[in-house]
């Protein structure tokens, strides 16, 4: 097993060289130590978010409901400053219900055993509607130099953002929670077989309680740093980001039906979308088109080893597999043809 | 007995869509209205004909996170096509949208069946492909009102049968999936994956076959829902349904369909995406700020999915 998570984080890595290499070739203000650092406050708050969803994930839950905590928590503090708050006590009411969400999240899911995914995908709309709730179409700024920091500031006169400390540190204590703690190992125990887990002792609903707490926790405080960032809250703040984050865990080779995955394959992961996301942003790729290479990579990163190990199976060829697999794929193709004719003709027309 | 138990589920969310038109009309004597009646089945028509797709990969024990991006991909192409062929048949213009809607489909049912990838990853994955493919295709441009044929933009809106052709639309699929659900055996085959996938492949169901199917018809439904979009909204738009994925899960999940699989019917699913519609369409008539709708809607699949775990649970335990 052990060996086998060695080969994806290998793999992680040669993505990353090579996606450097090419974008290196491409533009030359990509190996720049000043763009690079300036690039990565793009992907922290990201990064941040993605430590727990790890913990989460493992567990062979879900939290999909991450970006919506960000936006509650985000929104909070900008209500609380237009109020006239201090922005040190606003920043700790926020973290505070950033905890609070997190907890009712896991209260549902481990005290009365529903689903992850429709609990956190009900508070995914209910956090974000509250945002929306709070601030309505006002938008917070005027945030104070020292809070601004948090998001835009960099360290000791060099180009590194202070957030990228917040992250590694944080990354450094979430790998060693995981790898070298008890409470570590139960979560895989969790992952691989949850009534097990429970009569061999192992805290059960105490540990979801936790993971789930500790996530909005650490959303409230990735919606600090990109509030901090952009210097003004809006209720739409970060939506969307759940996806990111998602993607990200499961690229690093964290399996989406848990027990399997480490901290170390999730950083590179978090490496390798933010080096593709930049390198296409330098070459003035859309977001959304950039997208498509981000699902790609996301589907691909778990088709291409079962196909490996299927092939390996020596399959047979026969009529029902062509057929099965055949007509999408033709359809795919038809369809692939539709797509570049009609746009062809219509942008000549438009 | 379990059917007897299916039918109290649903029992409970018109107890619910009851008690709310009690108190709605209360506060707003225009919510018990013909014409109000009519915009909220309008608004809610293609919700009803999306969540009816995505309930049968839930009883799969699946789930389809790119609908939203096919509609918005089935609405831009269908809509460029018109661009360039304006005399182009609606019943060909519906045929194009469902045959793209059905291709996008089947290559998430063969990337989840064939590459044997977890659903909520492909189909999170083709979100993203097909989202993208958006921006692609129309290089970020809209197609407006102005550009879309006289004939197609009243497509939805007609009312030649005294009904608007949405409607007639949302009920032929509800009649449709319902017969196909409950009478014929690929329906049935689908109950029997959901419930118990291994027991199903010994009793000689092509297991792969039918979760593959489940995602066509998903896609073939989005289609049909993205040509229907752009009749009804007169445009295409980049971020045309972004975000509508949710929706389509929230509807059978207050509609009692069991996200764990094997469980749910067609009626629980329109009378989710109803109670939907009336929160939405209350929350405008007694003038509550509409930034609640989000969160209403929220609370709604909080409660719902509550209420039937402590409440549901209990009383069939007891009854049992």
């Amino acid at each position: 097993m052990a060996k086998r998570f060695l080969r994806w984080e290998w793999l992680l890595v040669a993505l990353i060289l090579a996606m450097t290499a090419v974008n290196t070739r491409l533009s030359p203000f990509f190996l720049d130590s000043t763009n690079l650092l300036r690039a990565s406050s793009d992907f922290l708050e990201i990064g941040i978010m993605v430590l727990p969803m790890v913990f989460i994930i493992i567990t062979g839950n879900i939290d999909l409901s991450v970006a919506s905590t960000l936006g509650i928590s985000a929104s909070l503090l900008g209500y609380l400053h237009n109020a006239g708050w201090n922005i040190w006590a606003a920043a700790g009411l926020a973290l505070l219900l950033g905890a609070l969400c997190g907890l009712l999240n896991g209260t549902l899911i481990a005290w009365l055993g529903l689903p992850s995914l429709v609990v956190t995908l009900g508070t995914f709309s209910f956090y974000r509607g509250l945002a929306y709730v709070l601030l309505g179409d006002q938008a917070a700024r005027g945030y104070p130099e020292q809070f601004t920091y948090l998001g835009q500031g960099r360290l000791f006169g060099t180009q590194t953002p202070v957030a990228l400390l917040i992250f590694g540190v944080l990354a450094l204590i979430f790998a060693l929670v995981l790898h070298r703690t008890r409470f570590g190992r139960y979560l895989y125990a969790i992952g691989n077989n949850e009534d097990a887990s429970h009569y061999s002792g192992v805290p059960v609903r105490r540990i979801k309680l936790m993971i789930y707490t500790l996530s909005g926790l650490v959303a409230a405080l990735a919606g600090l740093i990109l509030a901090a960032r952009f210097g003004s809250t809006r209720p739409d703040i970060g939506s969307g980001l759940e996806l990111t984050v998602i993607t990200v865990t499961v690229l690093g080779g964290v399996s989406i039906s848990g027990g399997k995955g480490s901290m170390v394959g999730a950083v590179l992961s978090l490496l390798l979308i933010g080096v593709t996301r930049f390198g296409m942003g330098l070459m003035n790729v859309q977001g959304q088109v950039q997208g498509v290479v981000i699902g790609l990579l996301l589907i691909l990163s778990i088709l291409l080893p079962n196909l490996g190990r299927w092939v390996a199976t020596r399959p047979t060829f026969d009529r029902n597999l062509l057929l099965r697999v055949g007509v999408p794929l033709l359809a795919a193709a038809l369809f692939g043809w539709f797509f570049f004719w009609s746009r062809g003709l219509a942008l000549a027309i438009k | 007995m379990a059917q007897a138990l299916v039918r109290f589920r649903e029992l409970g969310i018109v107890a619910f869509i009851l008690v709310l038109v009690a108190l709605v009309s209360l506060l707003s004597p225009a919510f018990l209205s013909l014409d109000n009646f009519r915009d909220i089945l309008l608004n809610i028509a293609i919700l009803v004909i999306v969540a009816l797709g995505q309930m049968l990969v839930i009883i799969t024990r699946g789930i389809d996170l790119s609908v939203g991006s096919v509609i918005g991909l089935s609405a831009m192409m269908v809509s460029f096509t018109l661009v360039v062929f304006p005399g182009l048949p609606l019943p060909l213009t519906l045929l194009l949208g469902v045959a793209l809607g059905a291709t996008l489909g089947a290559l998430n049912g063969l990337i989840i069946t064939a590459g044997n990838v977890p659903p909520i990853i492909a189909t999170l994955g083709t979100m993203s492909i097909y989202r993208g493919l958006i921006f692609l295709y129309s290089q970020g441009s809209w197609v407006n009102a102005f550009e879309m044929p006289e004939g197609f933009r009243q497509l939805a809106k007609a009312a030649p049968l005294g009904v608007p052709n949405l409607i007639l639309f949302a009920a032929a699929v509800v009649g449709l999936m319902a017969i196909f659900l409950t009478y014929t055996r690929r329906g049935r085959d689908i109950y029997a994956v959901g419930s118990n996938p291994d027991a199903a492949r010994f009793a000689g169901i092509r297991t792969q076959r039918v979760i593959f199917t489940v995602y066509v018809i998903s896609g073939l439904l989005a289609g049909l829902a993205g040509v229907l979009w752009a009749s009804r909204f007169e445009a295409a738009q980049t971020n045309t349904a972004l975000g509508f994925e949710l929706q389509t899960v929230a509807a059978p999940v207050v509609g009692g369909v069991n996200i764990f699989g094997g469980s749910g019917g067609v009626v629980g699913v329109v009378l989710g995406a109803f109670l939907l519609g009336i929160i939405q369409n209350a929350l405008t008539l007694v003038q509550i700020s509409p930034f609640w709708q989000l969160a209403a809607q929220g609370l709604l699949i909080l409660v719902a999915v509550v209420f039937d775990s402590v409440v549901l649970r209990r009383l069939r335990r007891g009854r049992t």
